[in-house]
């Protein structure tokens, strides 16, 4: 396939994967940010802030990374958009190597990968009018629009949910939702393929969320969006994800479609992260089987050898301490990464009872 | 913690050479550029009458017919291990530091500035102390009353000191105090004089607070920022909730957030004056470093300039260095990163 | 006869529970307006229980406990009604009076530990601070009960632990040492401000384990403020859910998640995604947004984003409905009948969730 090497943003013609094909896939994926110290400021350690991620998005999808804070989601998504460089491993988007792209051979790439921002207070300038944001990547990328800028933009923000009349506004005269709003009709401008959201609604009331949730989800569906969300939320997560790749300390310790990772997880930091979840349930309180980690996230400047969970395992064993678990195919469509895994095809449930009750 | 002091040393070190390297150049370098010879340098420290042969003798004495490298060579020399000064009718040994002689005088220049320097330093630190003081308790005041009468009037007060200039100020104080009322010395009275401190004191009163006022205004406007920023912080919430009382939570909890980034610029400013109060010394006719300059400065004796501005960059970089320690000590967060 | 009469205006005066908050208005004049932040509350707790007050950002949820604190200024907030704490009504009580209450009788935790502690002390000196305030002891004593307050917490060698400083420790134990300075004086309110928002889910479990062990053993009441309806379900006996500064429904944790009555309550239960239930399709929001706290909608502040307002003949946009028991405790501020609501609940809301 020569026609892949062919920057297809550029060429008209080109044919982009259709809908269940692959649009982006990562291999190896690693940032470590250096560490200077001492008098010639040498490089002493660095954090491991992303150690080796493999995995790949189909179009049309939605694949969430959730794990907890230090974990490296962030700088995942702010990898996969380039705004970061990776220190080794491959981005491939449509086929095509983009993880050591100079800034001007991203720049037409910027079009096709998108990111919303979790903070839409900080993300919108205040001195501008939600038509100039909006109407901006435009500007910056020399799209010709048929109606004009000004037309292209107000259908924008009817998409969205808000009013054509909104145009002249500033960002302060909006509610928080409403600026999530217009920072996603700011992405949506150039129709772009990909859509990397960190952490898009977690700034945002309840009642609030909601409306944004199935904002993104109507909009994933008019224009065959593809989603990688960055959440901590589990439960927002299951409502919008296909798959969902679970993070610890800079690796993919799960990965799997939402019904099977949800229903059976397979690695115990996935099954301790799920039980830990406070559920608006008040017959739960008290007689829920839950799994306390101890402890807190050891830090990415010097995780622990081997698997990275050993030290908050209720399930760790000497080989846990030694030899890496790797990423492995254990269900269809389930990866885990994990010596002991939990909900194996035929296997039995191994949460003790002792760590089971709540303290 | 080590490493980052002795990198900020050498840090410091270099950052002299290249100020000194620098001022060299503006003043041997640049008039040769715009077309002057070694020759026509010289010619300002000869008498009106002296010939060219007499003029290039002096060029070449004063050494302005070498190459600038070996200048600054010999400039760079004096200051560690001293250096041979020929001024005419003998050679005359002087001793490290040696920041050359005076064209014009040829004193050596390091025994002026050791004589002038207790002078301005009389002067910046007593208007330290007094505008610090002064300065801080007013912007708590205006910052605690924030909105009443007393904040605003204070605060008017702080903006006219800003924006008054110390010639304006101290003339008018002199022309109140010591000439009108007779309360205080006249101008050109050298608080070094005697021994005595109450004189010392006295005689420097007049110009330690007209030269705080100007500061005071500014520290008062910028302590009442930093206290209304702090004093809206979650951690006095909690000191608040803790039960302590108003003043505790003000002075241990406020002020010391408020105060940190004031210790930078009071660094900075007191070093700045060290090299010389230029206006106040001026003013009040004050036998300093600033004064020292100023002199030297109007009939070219670059010997003079070269060492004030060493001086000057010297006590800048000493307190941008003393800033940063203390920093260190006083934010634990930048001491162990 | 006059015995009874006595008790009656003994309670009138001195409040009925431990703690009593009576109709409670916190209002803020600004250049803009008046902001009604709370305006009219009115409840009850005892040593030993947990209220939840939930509700979104601007409804009043933390400045109530800002004003049971008395932690706003004088100048800023006009604060009316009572607040009975044991009895003494706060909002009556001087400033000197308040504050001597504060950190001893009544203690807060906050929602971001790193900010709410100060930087440039020790966790242990602010601990000992906070002990030594409402206690004449000296340092060593104060420190060694520093010391064991942070192992009470869970707080691995509390020894070493007392004189790093904040930023040393991770998110979760700072939430920890907050809650050790908390209770460093042995309150016996307890508040705590979204006490677990800024922290990742498996230490929120802990910290949420924490309070629950904690309250157990001291025996304090606590208040817990929160959007996070799961969170309350954890923690709560009792919960208050808050609405554009007024409470809209009062009930047991039970009563408000398995027969809500108000609509809004219907809306944030249908808000939000469960990971206990089978997924939904589609989330079912609260159409508009909240509402201004100067320009609070007339009649009910919830009708704009009501769907069964229309069925209250107008006075949905006219009457401010009442806080009104509607049995066994359990109190709703809405124009809907019973039956009404009832049918709702049953074949619209409860469906979906």
């Amino acid at each position: 396939m020569s026609i892949e090497e062919i920057d297809s943003t550029a060429v008209p013609g080109v044919v982009p994967p259709a809908l269940g094909e692959e649009l982006l896939s990562v291999e190896g994926l690693v940032k470590h940010f250096p560490i200077r110290k001492g008098l010639l400021q040498r490089q002493s350690g660095a954090v491991q802030a992303v150690d080796g991620l493999t995995f790949n998005v189909t179009r049309g999808e939605t694949l969430s990374l959730v794990g907890e804070s230090g974990c490296g989601k962030t700088t995942t998504g702010r990898l996969l958009t380039r705004l970061l460089e990776p220190t080794a491993g491959k981005i491939v988007f449509e086929g095509r190597d983009i993880s050591h792209l100079s800034e001007g051979k991203m720049r037409p790439l910027r079009r096709d990968v998108q990111m919303i921002f979790q903070d839409p207070y900080g993300s919108l300038n205040p001195r501008h009018t939600v038509g100039k944001i909006i109407g901006a990547p435009y500007k910056l990328q020399n799209v010709k629009t048929e109606h004009g800028v000004k037309r292209a933009v107000q259908e924008l923000l009817e998409l969205v949910g808000l009013s054509p009349e909104h145009y002249n506004r500033y960002p302060h005269e909006f509610s928080g939702g409403q600026r999530q709003r217009i920072g996603i009709a700011r992405t949506l401008a150039l129709r772009p393929k990909l859509i990397v959201a960190d952490e898009p609604v977690s700034a945002l009331d309840v009642s609030i969320q909601a409306q944004v949730v199935n904002l993104l989800e109507d909009l994933q569906k008019e224009f065959d969006l593809t989603y990688v969300m960055i959440a901590h939320d589990l439960s927002v997560v299951r409502h919008v994800s296909d798959r969902v790749a679970v993070m610890y300390l800079g690796k993919i310790v799960e990965i799997a479609d939402r019904v099977s990772l949800y229903e059976k997880p397979m690695h115990p930091y996935t099954v301790a992260l799920l039980s830990a979840v406070p559920v608006p349930d008040t017959k739960r309180k008290g007689n829920v089987k839950r799994i306390r980690l101890e402890g807190d996230v050891p830090s990415p400047i010097n995780p622990p050898p081997a698997c990275r969970f050993h030290t908050r395992c209720w399930k760790a064993q000497d080989i846990c301490k030694t030899t890496e678990p790797p990423l492995l195919q254990l269900a269809p469509g389930h990866q885990a990464a994990c010596h002991f895994p939990e909900n194996q095809p035929g296997g039995e449930s191994t949460i003790p009872v002792s760590t089971a009750q709540a303290k | 913690m080590f490493a980052y002091l002795v990198r900020r040393v050498i840090g410091a070190v270099v950052l002299l050479f290249i100020v000194t390297a620098v001022t060299f150049a503006i003043f041997f370098q640049v008039p040769k550029l715009g077309g002057a010879t070694a020759d026509d340098l010289a010619s300002r420290y000869v008498g009106k009458s002296a010939g060219a042969a007499q003029i290039h003798e002096t060029a070449v004495r004063l050494g302005f017919t070498d190459p600038l490298y070996e200048q600054y060579g010999r400039f760079v020399k004096g200051l560690f291990v001293g250096q041979e000064y020929n001024y005419g009718p003998s050679t005359e040994h002087c001793p490290a530091p040696c920041f050359g002689y005076s064209f014009l005088t040829q004193q050596p220049v390091w025994p002026d500035l050791v004589a002038r320097l207790p002078v301005t330093a009389s002067l910046a630190g007593g208007a330290a102390f007094i505008w610090l003081v002064t300065g801080v308790g007013t912007g708590i005041i205006s910052a605690l009353r924030r909105g009443s009468v007393l904040d605003r009037s204070l605060m008017s007060v702080a903006l006219a000191g800003v924006s008054l200039p110390i010639f304006f100020t101290g003339l008018l104080s002199l022309s109140i105090f010591s000439y009108g009322l007779g309360w205080t010395v006249a101008g050109g009275t050298n608080p070094m004089d005697e021994t005595n401190p109450i004189w010392w004191a006295y005689s420097l009163l007049l110009p330690w607070v007209t030269l705080a006022f100007l500061y005071a205004a500014s520290y008062a406007r910028l302590t009442r920022a930093g206290m209304l920023e702090t004093m809206n912080e979650d951690f006095v919430r909690t000191a608040r909730a803790k039960g302590l009382t108003e003043r505790t939570v003000v002075m241990k909890h406020g002020l010391r957030s408020a105060l940190t980034p004031i210790l930078t610029i009071f660094g900075l400013d007191l070093g700045l004056l060290m090299g010389g109060a230029i206006l106040t010394e001026t003013t009040f006719s004050l036998p300093g470093i600033g004064q020292y300059a100023v002199i030297a400065l109007r009939v070219n004796d670059l010997p003079k300039v070269l060492g004030v501005t060493l001086v000057a960059a010297f006590f800048i970089v000493l307190a941008n260095l003393i800033v940063d320690l203390l920093y260190a000590v006083v934010d634990p967060r930048v001491r162990i990163s | 006869m006059t015995e009874n009469q006595d008790s009656v205006v003994q309670r009138v005066q001195r409040g009925e529970a431990f703690l009593d908050v009576r109709d409670l208005r916190v209002h803020f004049p600004t250049d803009d307006g008046l902001v009604k932040s709370v305006d009219g509350i009115s409840f009850q707790l005892e040593r030993g229980k947990t209220l939840g007050i939930v509700g979104e950002s601007g409804s009043g949820k933390s400045v109530t406990s800002m004003a049971i604190m008395g932690l706003h200024g004088r100048g800023g907030a006009r604060i009316t009604g009572e607040i009975f704490l044991d009895g003494q009504d706060l909002v009556a009580s001087t400033p000197e009076e308040v504050r001597l209450l504060r950190g001893k009788r009544m203690a807060m935790i906050f929602q971001d530990p790193l900010s709410a502690m100060h930087p440039f002390y020790t966790v242990g000196a602010q601990i000992v601070e906070a002990y030594r305030v409402h206690n004449q002891v000296t340092k060593k004593v104060a420190r060694k009960h520093a010391i064991d307050m942070l192992d009470r917490v869970g707080i691995p060698q509390p020894d070493k632990r007392v004189d790093a400083y904040p930023h040393q420790f991770s998110g979760g134990m700072r939430q920890r040492a907050m809650i050790a300075m908390a209770l460093s004086c042995d309150p016996d309110l307890l508040i705590a401000d979204e006490p677990t928002t800024a922290l990742d889910v498996t230490v929120q479990a802990q910290i949420l384990d924490l309070i629950r062990d904690l309250q157990r053993e001291f025996n304090s009441a606590v208040i817990i403020i929160t959007h996070d309806l799961g969170v309350v379900a954890e923690l709560a006996d009792d919960i208050q859910v808050m609405y554009g500064g007024r409470a809209i429904e009062y009930g047991t944790a039970e009563d408000i998640f398995d027969s809500p009555q108000h609509p809004y309550t219907w809306g944030l239960l249908g808000s939000m995604p469960r990971i206990d239930r089978e997924r939904t399709e589609r989330l079912i929001p609260i159409k508009g947004t909240p509402p201004s706290l100067i320009n609070i909608p007339q009649g009910c502040a919830f009708n704009p984003r009501c769907n069964y307002a229309h069925l209250n003949g107008g006075a949905s946009e006219t009457d401010r409905p009442e806080l009104l028991d509607i049995g066994s405790g359990h109190k709703v501020a809405c124009h809907l009948s019973p039956q009404q609501r009832q049918h709702a609940w049953e074949t619209d809301i409860k469906p979906k969730l």
